[in-house]
């Protein structure tokens, strides 16, 4: 046999199991065009709803006339929150432990709130029935500003909460506050600032943006009355607690509730709320006995469907005049929007904003947050990071930087004297978390060789001369950042998600032939699960990972977990995937040895067989040994080999990575090119190199737009000023810069297979070197703090008010 | 982003397309590659009963470059602009300038005529008509008339043009040899109008400048053209400054657009001085 002359690597390639950089799986139906998406469902009599939106910020919702929309040709229902309201359905639970409309119940609050659902039997009539619905709006005060929200005589936004002084995280002081949270030692936090030799003291603001998966939101409800079974096709990024969810909204019993995923064109955490189109799809199925589609446009996207960050963190950072930093105080008002509807684990109203002491060893650190209620679309979401980490990460890499000028020294050296050392791990956080594994001093000098940091600093020294005798009018910014994520949320004790804990599972079914199905219970949104998960399992139990199927969301097959977000599918649900396959593996032993007719305890696992140990000429393959599971006696033993893991972390991961940008800025136009951008990750075990990278592309290229340019922003009335792909910054490949991409591997201890998560690594650690990279720039010339986003007219005022125009 | 229900009409001649219109009045309004069109008939801002399609009208196509002038047919596409053999000889600016409209996408569809018709200040086609002397051929009910380029354009949206009419071609008089010329583009990525563009011929003793998107309509200065022909660069930038008139927008606020305007004219101005001959 062929088989028997192979190598031991051999038969591992054979395997493309963990280290392979193996070809994404998915990507054949994807660059065919073949993939199938929500609004590719087509089902028989199949209607589809559009929303009638508000026009206006905060208004009072006096009269909704619906007759002129049910003449119109193809309309058939028009729902109300009157509608609604018997089904006790006119408002729903956020994620957050706040309420939402579901549609405008007397008022409005934002610009493109859901104000009524228009259901026809196509698209053109819906859009023509939505223009012909007549609303009459009474206009109020407008707050878009979170600090002018908290003044006594600010406009009352949320009359629903009259009088209730305790929210879902403790008291509200304010008719527009929504929660404190507060971690950390304040009191000894303001003695160290008291009486520390430095403080730098910066307002950082993170701007607010948005998630921009190609596909937006959207779904599919079909209510059969015959067998009382709800089938609901949606961009989920959390199918089986959608349905939880939506069992525990409609009443509908869970059993009968089925959600699919289907392909999810990008998620970024846009996908992760429940919103008002699900629910009223859901209602009109019923009502109408018909499936009913809703999908929403670009626009509505924008306007509507969960935003991210708008996050002001007022910040003091106290050093040694050496630069040892001794402690970190913030401060962050968070705006939310009209509705608390932010996605985080339950006992974190501002998500993991408490990692914001970053790679450093600071002995003590406060943060506070406020929430507070503003006329802005609701959300909060981690676009591309793990709950709030990038605002963290953000903020503690421009105090670092913040506090280097205060110093008088370079940021990269501050950083090196600051980091937590490799003998420190496991950490323990000022702010309460525990960092399992860390190298953040080799990440950063192998980080500052690949560029050549001291001739950068050198060529930049020069080109500041030159440009002061006139020789130029193009400055250089060096860009740094090292930062520290924490992902893989999470330990069942501390994390869950309206009660449900963040476990997440793996099933997986050896067939007779020796090849495989396994299901989980995250969801792939474009992140290659189909190809890196089999690659967990071909490298645990020697299947190769072309015999593997993967299927993940559909909630009637698929073990319950709690999605794909928070970069936690490798270390919750691929850990899962690992004790899985080990279980099978443990079964497989016992099959062998019994075959082989020896102990268990004589056989060893050696790539894809068991042998006896000592006598490598006696083995038993795993396509022997799965058919010998279907088809022997085996005493004591259960037929069959399946196994099916539920995994409760014991702690989140921490990949870490240290970023290099360098950047030309035209101070005349504001014009900026990336030159270069350097990007290491440590995301522990490499389970597949080439998917790791085009992860750091795609998470690095929305870092550049988000610092660069992407931002959602209104006006003093409330209206989105950005609701279109012309305004709203999305690069194109000619805007992209290049990438070189490095890596270091520091396993995580607690890890089955060592892996810390890199998906979101990218955007959490890109968006402040970018950033960094503009200061830098203007660091010369005096230049401290500027906001993101850093668009042309931007930097040009920053050049303008340091004087740079002459 | 649905538009409300139409007529679609597709004459195969210029008679049937005016009859069409003259039929339909207000309601109607021709489409040519629909990429201004359309955008705005999706968010409803534009609602007509009657879309009337040139595509088929042969006569409206074509570039032609003679001894002194060039006619490029109306339904001319913009990336047609680009790969024709003999125009990026004759007119190097135009090559230059459609290089950076849009993407590559919008210009296999969007034509010069509809750059030129739309009236948006931020099309680039007509402030560089304007720089280049161009003039429109429009045929209506009642026959052909031809209107200058820097006559065109009334405020946003709004030209010289009768609803009635049709744009069939534009002629462009060719810059004496030796004429450099070009156009500069601010934006903030691809698929961007201007945040400011500046559109540059300059000669022996004779030169013309226009910007884009800095008023609502574009911004032909004679005094810039007369001081950049006397060599008066600094002269010619204040006269421009002078005359435009750009509003805040997600680009930025005025400040910000008058200084990019100078310098993007700067610019221009640089380097057709650097190609004159
Ligand atoms: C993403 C995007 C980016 C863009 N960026 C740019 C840019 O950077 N610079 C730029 O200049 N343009 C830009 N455009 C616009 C694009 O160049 C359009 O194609 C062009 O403005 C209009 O040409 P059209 O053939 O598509 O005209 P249409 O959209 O078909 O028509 C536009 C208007 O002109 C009228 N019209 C058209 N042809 C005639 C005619 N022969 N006679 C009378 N009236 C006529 C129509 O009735 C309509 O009112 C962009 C468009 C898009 C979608």
């Amino acid at each position: 046999m062929k088989d028997e002359i192979q190598t031991p690597a051999d038969r591992s390639a054979n395997l493309k199991g963990m280290g392979c950089s193996r070809k994404r799986v998915e990507d054949v139906r994807f660059t065919q065009g073949k993939g199938n998406y929500v609004d590719d469902i087509k089902l028989d009599g199949m209607l589809v709803g559009d929303f009638v939106r508000s026009p206006y910020a905060h208004a009072r919702v006096t009269a909704i006339e619906t007759e002129a929309a049910l003449k119109v040709p193809g309309v058939l229902a028009v729902l109300t929150a009157k509608d609604l309201e018997p089904l006790g359905l006119h408002w729903m639970p956020t994620l957050a432990g706040d309420k939402q409309m579901v549609l405008a119940d007397g008022k409005v609050l934002f610009q493109g709130q859901e104000v009524a659902f228009v259901v026809a039997t196509d698209r053109y009539a819906a859009a023509d029935g939505v223009a012909a619905v007549e609303v009459e709006y009474e206009e109020l005060p407008v707050v878009t500003d979170p600090f002018r929200a908290l003044d006594p005589d600010a406009p009352v936004l949320r009359e629903d909460l009259a009088g209730q002084t305790e929210g879902a995280h403790g008291p509200r002081r304010h008719h527009n506050h929504i929660f404190t949270w507060e971690v950390g030692d304040k009191e000894a936090t303001e003695k160290v600032l008291d009486e520390a030799d430095v403080v730098a003291e910066e307002m950082v603001y993170y701007h607010r943006t948005h998630p921009m998966p190609l596909e937006t939101c959207g779904c599919v409800a079909s209510m059969d009355k015959v067998t009382g079974k709800l089938t609901l096709w949606g961009t989920f990024q959390a199918p089986h607690a959608v349905r939880t969810v939506a069992s525990l909204i409609s009443g509908i019993a869970e059993h009968n509730i089925r959600v699919i995923s289907p392909d999810i064109g990008g998620g970024f955490g846009n996908k992760v709320g429940v919103y008002p189109g699900y629910i009223c799809s859901i209602v009109a199925s019923i009502v109408t006995g018909k499936p009913v589609k809703w999908v929403e446009s670009r626009m509505d996207n924008l306007m509507s469907t969960a935003f991210a960050r708008d996050y002001w963190m007022n910040g003091r950072i106290a050093a040694t005049k050496e630069g040892k930093i001794t402690g970190l105080w913030c401060h962050t008002t968070a705006d939310h929007g009209g509705f608390d509807a932010c996605a985080d684990p339950t006992k974190f109203p501002a998500g993991f904003m408490n990692i914001c002491t970053g790679s450093y060893d600071i002995p003590v650190a406060y943060l506070a947050v406020d929430g507070v209620y503003t006329n802005k679309a609701p959300g909060g979401v981690a676009y591309r990071c793990s709950f709030r980490v990038t605002e963290a990460a953000y903020f503690i890499e421009r105090m670092v930087e913040v506090l280097a000028i205060k110093l008088g020294m370079d940021a990269a050296e501050l950083r090196r004297i600051n980091f937590i050392r490799e003998d420190q791990f496991p950490y323990q956080s000022a702010l309460g978390w525990e960092y399992d594994s860390g190298n953040y001093h080799a990440a950063w000098d192998k980080a500052l060789t690949a560029v050549g940091y001291d001739a950068l600093r050198q060529e930049q020294a020069q080109r500041i001369a030159d440009f002061k005798a006139g020789k130029t009018r193009k400055l250089l910014g060096i860009g740094l950042t090292h930062f520290t994520e924490i992902v893989g949320a999470g330990p069942v004790k501390n994390c869950d998600i309206l009660g449900l804990g963040m476990f997440d599972s793996c099933e997986i079914r050896i067939h007779p032939t020796g090849s495989a199905i396994a299901r989980l219970g995250t969801i792939s949104q474009g992140q290659g699960h189909a190809t890196t998960f089999a690659q967990i399992i071909a490298s645990e139990i020697g299947i190769p990972a072309d015999d593997i199927t993967l299927e993940e969301g559909d909630t009637d097959t698929a073990p319950y977990g709690l999605g794909t977000y928070g970069s936690r599918s490798t270390p919750v649900a691929g850990a899962a995937t690992a004790m899985a396959a080990r279980k099978i593996r443990a079964k497989a032993q016992m099959i062998a040895a019994y075959l082989l007719e020896v102990h268990d305890g004589d056989v060893e696992f050696d790539v894809d067989r068991f042998v006896v140990k000592g006598a490598p000429e006696r083995f038993k393959t795993m396509k022997e040994i799965a058919f010998a599971s279907y088809n022997q006696a085996i005493p004591g033993l259960e037929p069959g080999l399946e196994a099916v893991s539920y995994y409760d972390p014991p702690n989140m991961t921490y990949p870490f990575g240290a970023y290099i940008c360098v950047m030309e800025i035209d101070v005349d136009t504001g014009e900026h090119k990336v030159r270069k951008f350097y990007a290491l990750d440590d995301c522990g075990t490499r389970i597949n190199p080439m998917i790791i990278e085009g992860q750091v592309h795609g998470g690095a290229t929305e870092g550049y737009a988000i610092a660069m340019g992407q931002e959602i922003v209104y006006d003093d009335m409330g209206n989105h000023k950005t609701a279109t792909l012309m305004d709203f910054f999305v690069p194109t490949s000619w805007e992209t810069p290049h990438y070189t991409t490095d890596h270091t591997v520091t396993p995580s201890p607690h890890h089955p297979i060592g892996a810390k998560g890199v998906g979101e690594s990218p955007n959490v650690g890109s968006v402040p070197c970018f950033s960094n990279a503009v200061h830098d720039a203007f660091r010369p010339f005096g230049l401290v703090q500027s906001h993101m986003p850093h668009d042309q007219w931007r930097i040009w005022k920053i050049a303008d008010d340091l004087g740079l125009h002459g | 982003m649905i538009p409300a229900g139409f007529e679609y009409h597709r004459p195969a001649d210029l008679t049937s397309a005016i009859g069409i219109l003259q039929e339909h009045g207000d309601e109607a309004r021709v489409v040519a590659g629909g990429h201004s069109l359309i955008p705005m008939m999706k968010l409803r801002m534009a609602e007509l009963g009657h879309l009337i399609d040139l595509q088929d009208i042969d006569a409206m196509k074509g570039i032609a470059v003679g001894g002194d002038t060039v006619t490029i047919g109306a339904m001319t596409t913009q990336h047609e602009l680009i790969v024709h053999d003999g125009l990026g000889a004759a007119l190097p600016i135009l090559r230059e300038a459609a290089l950076q409209i849009a993407d590559p996408q919008v210009r296999y569809v969007g034509t010069i005529g509809g750059n030129v018709a739309n009236g948006d200040p931020g099309n680039d086609m007509p402030g560089l008509m304007q720089c280049l002397n161009a003039r429109f051929d429009l045929t209506g009910p009642d026959g052909s008339r031809q209107v200058a380029a820097r006559d065109f354009y009334e405020a946003a949206y709004f030209t010289a043009r009768e609803d009635e009419e049709i744009l069939t071609a534009i002629i462009i008089p060719i810059p004496a040899p030796g004429t450099g010329s070009a156009y500069i583009k601010q934006k903030r990525k691809i698929g961007d109008y201007a945040t400011a563009a500046a559109a540059v011929l300059v000669g022996d003793g004779t030169a013309s400048v226009a910007m884009t998107n800095l008023a609502d309509t574009p911004i032909w200065s004679e005094a810039a053209g007369a001081a950049l022909a006397a060599g008066d660069i600094d002269g010619c930038a204040a006269a421009m400054l002078g005359a435009i008139d750009p509003q805040e927008d997600m680009r930025g606020p005025v400040a910000f657009k008058k200084h990019v305007a100078a310098v993007v004219l700067r610019r221009a101005i640089d380097s057709a001085l650097s190609r004159r001959s």
